[in-house]
């Protein structure tokens, strides 16, 4: 079977498997967020850097 | 025929089943009243640390669902009202409903305390066990108190919340707490006044089938007069104002006048109404909360604009 060929469970389980694959992609933004932020929370010199750039 | 013919297809999964595992409605309570104790805090928060909260509060929450879920199988098979969900349906098995509690559960803890401090996330961590370890595998299917005790879990959220901005717990946070922990006796004895049968054939020993349904409608009184002032008390602390005041007034008489309404029925005259009052109660009751805590947070707004609160 050639490794290309679509099986009934890919389209059956596509739902399911998209909304796996937006969690993960959200939960890798959020953390992304949390840290700039945290960054610039602990070092507000980093902040204050950033506005007078 | 491949393995996955023999799967039953209409049984299989989708992703709002497992989504229906974390329990969307009582999340909903819980993010409502988690943002609120969030938002009325004294202390001003970043929003995607707020957002983060939050969301992780929520899972947590969810997470607690699922393990309750899981081990509640049995009874939620023979329940009318929970006979559809995901485990009880076949839709998902009774192992990857806890897999998923048990992970999402670490998950939240871990990513609270990250995103807020670790009080918050003990507070979480505590939730989650009171509610899958010591209301669901122990107080519910032992006494009829199991409500009472139990309602601490869904209690927590917007201590929760106040705690993730503040990184404390005050009088205020305390009496939110309080609020909704004294709030759900009356709510669920209300429910379980017109969902009769359901309890009974789980043998969940609720108060309507251990004491029977005279002493739940004297228990409902009760506990809506005991909390009555935990709800005009919140509103004499830092998070209240007069108009958190007026509106708690004016709800709590409603819902004291509701429920000497129901203590007064008789068992034949509610059962040949369809039980009116008791639902009528029951639904006033979910407005009760919702708008209390609107109320707070509509003090906490005026509060900014240099209004509201004392």
């Amino acid at each position: 079977m050639p490794l290309t060929e679509e099986h009934e469970i890919h389209t059956r389980r596509f739902g399911r498997n998209l909304g796996v694959g937006l969690l993960l992609a959200g939960f890798v933004a959020l953390v992304f967020g949390l840290t700039v932020v945290k960054v610039k929370l602990i070092d507000p010199e980093i902040a204050a850097q950033e506005v007078r750039e | 025929m491949t393995d996955a013919t023999v799967l039953d297809h209409e049984k299989e999964a989708g992703f709002g089943d497992y989504v229906a595992l974390l329990k969307p409605r009582v999340m909903s309570l819980v993010v409502f009243t988690a943002l609120v104790g969030l938002l009325v805090a004294p202390v001003s928060v970043h929003p995607i640390v707020g957002f983060a909260s939050i969301l992780f509060i929520a899972i947590g929450a969810g997470a607690s669902g699922a393990l309750n879920m899981w081990y509640d199988a049995d009874i939620d098979q023979v329940m009318n009202r929970t006979k559809s969900r995901p485990v009880p349906s076949g839709k998902v098995t009774a192992g990857e409903a806890f897999a998923i509690g048990i992970t999402l559960s670490v998950m939240a803890v871990i990513m609270l305390a990250l995103a807020a401090n670790l009080l918050a996330a003990g507070l979480l961590a505590f939730t989650i066990f009171f509610y899958a370890v010591v209301y669901t595998m122990w107080l519910k299917r032992w006494t009829p108190q199991n409500i009472v005790i139990g309602g601490a879990a869904g209690a927590f959220p917007p201590m929760i919340g106040w705690a993730a901005a503040t990184g404390d717990i005050t009088l205020a946070s305390c009496l939110m707490f309080a609020l909704i922990f004294m709030w759900t006796p009356p709510h669920f004895w209300a429910l379980a006044l017109f969902m009769k049968e359901d309890y009974s054939n789980a043998g969940v020993p609720m108060l309507t089938v251990t004491h029977g349904r005279k002493s739940t409608r004297t228990h409902i009184l009760v506990y809506t007069i005991l909390l009555v002032p935990f709800a005009l008390g919140l509103g004499m602390t830092s998070i209240g104002g007069p108009i958190y005041l007026v509106a708690s007034l004016a709800m709590n008489l409603w819902f004291v006048k509701g429920a000497i309404d129901i203590q007064r029925r008789e068992e034949s005259t509610a059962e040949a109404d369809g039980y009116k009052a008791e639902k009528g109660f029951f639904r006033f009751s979910l407005y009760y909360l919702f708008l209390h805590f609107g109320a707070l947070l509509v003090e906490a707004t005026l509060r900014g604009y240099g209004m509201g609160g004392w």
